[in-house]
């Protein structure tokens, strides 16, 4: 075996990848958080249309985002991988056990909360990035024809509508919600995931790791999740036109 | 007090094994754990039943022989301390204790309460020492080693190796206890030499031993009886990582 | 000149082998006239290491690396767990880096006047000598000492020491000294050079021709009876304490390998010589099984006192009064006013007796009125609270952890417990017992510290003797043996010696009692303290000697055994250890007998000054008693070593 195949089959190596793969998905969230910003502005989706417009043809962010999907698989992959290890390692069960008196929850239960982000990210890939690149969808009763939504024209050049997507999407109640939720479970995955990132790396040191640990707790567990669980909110109270 | 126990009991490596339940009265608060351990089996010999096998030894929390999973925990509700230094008093009259062995693929149970501990003897012989032969060393004073590294030594190198990490890893995993070793000969020049094959191959040792990954939950360090820090596992992925790029070992 | 020593009609003689010439070049002259083994013949020869503690894993690593093949056994699950590992305080070595006037010799000196003159010149200072060497070492393994904020090494003074020599780290120095043996053991297991046996007990030695030749076990978790043969055996196998049954040793710690090797022709050194430590817990209840030592450097600090009169001291066992409620002129600080000079700080053997006295006058303190305190008071009025932490914080928890109550608020209350034994086998200067091959390390031998070992000291003689000096002295009996002086494990020596041992285990098996061991063991601990214990008198040893034999009698008949052999039996490991224990004590006792004067932590009542001090007599007791075995329940036969001071005079101690 080459030193690269001995150290990814090792435990340390695992948990390399995985914190490799969650720290980039982790950076990729601030982007996809930053351009999704854009839906608060009230320009009708204006911002947000040209600005999914950029990312869907500028050649750079097209590379980075098939890195970033192999990431979502490998990590997910890995974190199988780890975890079926993970309980071989203890074939007979404690018959009774207090865990929560020496560790967090998230910290014990990043399968399930990567599980649950898992299927949200089905979802949603489902209902936006294929919808944006396959389509169909079915709009205001109509179904669109494939590999095609609705346009929309600024200065005189046509794109695709992905605002009047995800304005029709987030009009369901039972969606936002779905997505709040998922947006909880990512929260406490990352409130643990992120620093854990850093420690897997040997990044742990009294001078900076309490910074790890604000930003892991309250940039990426609060704000980032808030941020975007506000947007179906948002959108959903204005078309509703509860709020706004 | 009055103490109901329920107990693991298991005649050998080869037969399954159950709980049982005891009942102990007069139990003094200030007895010690194993003390009323002690209390229970001298009762199970006068009814000519077999005493519960448990390991101790010194009785003062250093040899770190006994390994006792009292209700749901490794060495039982206080911090900082063995089961051996555990007493009743951190109990209530009435109460039932469940007491367990250590569980992990890796610490097979030998006999009731008793588990092998060999695997932590061989990921120490895989690398948990400096290659020094008696009689060659320099004069102790001749490198002189700033006191904070020698107390971040000895914050590691306090490890009694009784396996509570293991016990409470929810993974099972040895990372604080290889972890503590390689972080004590990392700091200190004289563990420099070989700071780089020690790491990998005493973690490889410890993968090959069937221990889990580290899920960085603090278990371990919570219930360690020396509490030792998270920072040695961290320290430890630097140095594996740092040897896997850049040491010339295959 | 060569200790001849008094040669008896049974044909052993005891020959020190201590080399001549001046006292500080014996131990250079000795290792250049010692044979040597050639580097490829070292691997022709099997050693057997029996016990993996400070001696133990130190002579198995440091032989391993020589190249010899090496069986180490212990009964714990791994080498790590040897008792050494519990010794707090710290390791004593001649370095002189404090540059306040210590020296090889002083140390030396210090040593043989703190064994109140009953140990070896020769083995004394050759202790000394290497004790720099094992500093050396251990900091190279990666032991991590003491040390000053410029880097160098940290020393504190100890157990009454007017210089500062003791290496230190933390409260844990044993333990981490014991850690980096383990880890040049374990570097050795990986090199392929000793093979460990864990969970592996010895129950017998073999002599074969007039040599040791191998050992017989019993693997713990099987039960099956085994044999190794070698060229050697080394015992490193501890001391003897826990025949008191409470002590600080560990509760597995015990004598049997060194009594079954006495059984088969070794001869026992000053088995009477135990050590009382002044500073531990006292006993809380019947339930008891074991005692903890708290560091003898709390006495650097503490004040020990008890209250003036009995009255007092009732009220406050009783419980009516806590110590706060006692007034400064109530208080009487007993060491500081008998030994003015030294004050709390008394060796060990001073301390412990005075605490003894003051109980049995009735004024001890706790609800069983054997305890004193051990005040902090005036120390963190001095020094402040933060001061006091910073020295003993892991002290007081522990302390905390085990009485429940908190020692910078009242104060501690200790009383002395069974420590150490200075006694053992009988070993010349090259750690050989009087049979050829079977070689005594560590406290498993009397050699260093004769009638009272001074505190940070024990470390010292075992390392000293696994790294130092059998690497040497082995050597010399190998090559004059020669590889093929060995024989199988399929001869009859080894198959008669099995047999022995499975009987043995069966009769204890069949004889179906009431009583189990650990009942024995209590009982005969409590004669053992009561009557040869931190001080003795000829009455009450005789009937100690009496209640002995008849305990052991009652052993052979009532003794209670669940399981069976061929199994993990903590109950039979127990019984099997017991049984030697009720030996053992009777010869104590013989031995507490014999000696009619008091020396170091051998205290007989009837030898004492006016003012109740140990009265040496140097006239008659100059000597070591070593023991022969003679047959059960025979009278042993006593062997006299004469002992020859040649560099220092003997004068009575004085602390005062």
């Amino acid at each position: 075996m080459s030193w690269v195949t001995t150290t990814l089959s090792s435990s340390l190596g695992r948990k390399v990848v995985m914190s490799l793969t969650g720290l980039f998905l982790c950076s990729f969230l601030i982007v996809h958080l930053v351009g999704n910003l854009q839906l608060f502005k009230g320009d009708e989706g204006q911002s947000f249309n040209e600005y999914s417009y950029f990312m869907t043809h500028n050649p750079v962010i097209k590379t980075i985002s098939y890195l970033l999907y192999t990431s979502i698989i490998v990590h997910a992959v890995m974190a199988l991988v780890l975890t079926r290890h993970n309980q071989a390692s203890r074939p007979v069960k404690y018959a009774y056990q207090k865990p929560e008196a020496n560790s967090h929850w998230t910290s014990r239960n990043m399968g399930i909360l990567g599980t649950i982000i898992l299927i949200f990210i089905v979802i949603h890939m489902r209902t936006f990035w294929y919808t944006m690149h396959f389509g169909p969808v079915v709009l205001n009763g109509e179904t669109v024809t494939a590999g095609s939504i609705p346009e929309v024209t600024y200065d005189g050049e046509p794109i695709k509508n992905l605002y009047a997507v995800t304005t029709f999407a987030f009009s369901y109640l039972w969606y936002v919600v779905l997505y709040v939720v998922s947006m909880v479970a990512l929260s406490f995955h990352l409130v643990h995931g992120f620093q854990s990132g850093f420690q897997t790396l040997g990044l742990r040191h009294k001078k900076y790791s309490p910074l790890i640990e604000f930003l892991g707790t309250y940039g990426f567990g609060v704000v980032i999740p808030a941020l975007f669980a506000a947007m179906p909110v948002f959108i959903y109270l204005k078309v509703h036109h509860i709020l706004f | 007090m009055n103490i109901a126990l329920k107990v693991w009991r298991q005649k050998n490596s080869q037969t399954p094994g159950k709980m049982v339940d005891y009942k102990l009265s007069d139990v003094s608060p200030d007895m010690s754990f194993l003390e009323m351990f002690d209390v229970l089996n001298e009762e199970l010999s006068h009814k000519g039943e077999e005493p519960v096998a448990f390991d101790h030894d010194c009785r003062e929390g250093i040899c770190g022989m006994c390994s006792m999973y009292i209700n749901g925990r490794p060495h039982g509700p206080e911090t900082g301390t063995t089961t051996c230094q555990l007493h009743m008093r951190s109990f209530n009259d009435g109460d039932t204790i469940v007491v367990e062995p250590w569980r992990a693929r890796a610490f097979p149970v030998i006999k009731d309460l008793v588990v092998d501990r060999e695997a932590f003897d061989r990921i120490i012989q895989a690398g948990g020492y400096v290659s020094v032969n008696t009689g060659s060393a320099p004069d102790a004073n001749d490198i002189l080693i700033p006191r904070e590294i020698a107390d971040e030594a000895m914050d590691a190198a306090q490890c009694i190796g009784c396996g509570a990490c293991v016990a409470a890893c929810k993974n099972a995993s040895a990372m604080l206890f290889t972890a503590a070793k390689i972080s004590q000969l990392a700091v200190l020049p004289q563990g420099h030499a070989e700071h780089q094959l020690r790491a990998e191959r005493m973690v490889a040792q410890m993968d090959a031993e069937g221990f889990g990954a580290c899920s960085f939950t603090g278990a371990c360090s919570v219930e360690c009886p020396k509490s030792i820090s998270l920072d040695h596992i961290a320290r430890l992925n630097r140095e594996y990582l740092g040897a896997k790029l850049a040491s010339n070992n295959a | 000149m060569i200790d001849v020593l008094e040669e008896q009609e049974t044909g052993i003689k005891l020959d020190s082998k201590a080399p001549e010439g001046p006292l500080a070049e014996k131990w250079a002259k000795h290792k250049f006239n010692l044979k040597l083994v050639n580097p490829a013949n070292k691997r022709k020869y099997e050693i057997i290491v029996v016990g993996t503690g400070l001696a133990g894993a130190s002579a198995a690593a440091a032989l391993g690396e020589l190249g010899y093949n090496v069986k180490a056994f212990c009964f714990q699950d791994s080498p790590r767990r040897a008792h050494s590992i519990a010794a707090q305080g710290g390791i004593n070595a001649a370095k002189n880096y404090q540059n306040d006037g210590d020296s090889v010799f002083r140390l030396f000196y210090d040593t043989i006047k703190g064994g109140d003159y009953r140990a070896r010149e020769s083995n004394v200072h050759r202790l000394a000598e290497v004790s720099v060497n094992i500093i050396d070492q251990c900091v190279a393994q990666g032991v991590p000492f003491a040390r000053e904020y410029g880097g160098a090494l940290a020393n504190r003074s100890f157990g009454g020491s007017q210089v500062s020599r003791t290496f230190y780290a933390r409260g844990q120095t044993g333990q981490q000294l014991l850690l980096g043996a383990y880890s040049a053991l374990s570097r050795q297991v990986a090199n392929g050079k000793v093979k460990l046996f864990p969970r592996t007990e010895m129950l017998d030695l073999v002599i074969e021709g007039g040599k040791a030749r191998g050992i017989i076990t019993r693997n713990l978790v099987t039960g099956k009876i085994e044999s190794h043969s070698g060229h050697a055996v080394l015992l490193c196998t501890g001391g003897y304490g826990n025949v008191f049954y409470l002590s600080t040793n560990a509760m597995g710690s015990n004598v049997t390998a060194a009594w079954r090797a006495h059984k088969k022709g070794a001869l026992f050194g000053n088995p009477c010589f135990t050590q009382i430590h002044p500073t531990c817990i006292p006993v809380k209840g019947k339930y008891q099984s074991k005692l903890t030592l708290m560091s003898e450097s709390l006495r650097n600090d503490g004040r020990v006192w008890v209250p003036k009169t009995k009255e007092i001291a009732e009220k406050v066992q009783k419980g009516e009064i806590k110590a706060k409620d006692i007034k400064e002129e109530d208080r009487d600080y007993f060491l500081e006013r008998r030994y003015p000079s030294f004050g709390n700080l008394v060796p060990r053997d001073v301390a412990s007796r005075n605490a003894k006295n003051v109980c049995d006058e009735g004024r001890g303190v706790a609800a069983s009125g054997l305890a004193v305190y051990l005040d902090f008071a005036d120390a963190i009025k001095r020094d402040s609270k933060k001061v006091i932490e910073a020295k003993y914080g892991n002290l007081f928890e522990m302390y905390e952890k085990i009485v429940d109550e908190d020692p910078y608020e009242t104060p501690m209350k200790i009383y002395p417990a069974v420590h150490y034994t200075m006694g053992g086998l009988w070993v010349d200067y090259n750690l050989m017992t009087n049979v050829p091959g079977l070689y005594a390390l560590g406290e498993a031998n009397f050699s260093d510290h004769g009638a009272n070992r001074l505190g940070a000291s024990a470390l010292m003689q075992g390392l000293a003797d696994g790294y130092f000096v059998i690497p040497y002295t082995l050597g010399d009996y190998l090559a004059t043996i020669g590889p093929a002086d060995k024989i199988p494990t399929t001869h009859p020596a080894f198959k008669d010696a099995e047999q022995t041992v499975n009987d043995t285990i069966s009769r204890m098996l069949s004889i179906k009692g009431d009583k189990t061991a650990e009942e024995f063991h209590r009982q005969l601990g409590h004669i053992m303290w009561e009557y040869c214990g931190m001080a003795r008198n000829a009455e009450g040893l005789a009937k100690a000697k009496k209640m002995i034999q008849d305990l052991r009698k009652e052993f052979w008949t009532n003794l209670r055994l669940t399981g069976s052999d061929m199994e993990l039996n903590p109950a039979l490991e127990q019984a099997s250890r017991v049984a030697d224990f009720l030996e053992l004590g009777e010869l104590m006792v013989d031995d507490a007998l014999n000696r009619n004067e008091s020396c170091g932590g051998h205290f007989r009542e009837e030898y004492s000054t006016e003012d109740g001090e140990a009265k040496r007599d140097d006239e008659h007791y100059t000597y070591v008693a070593a023991w022969e075995y003679k047959g059960p329940n025979q009278p042993e036969k006593l062997h006299k070593e004469m002992l020859k001071f040649e560099t220092v005079k003997l004068t009575q101690r004085s602390y005062k």
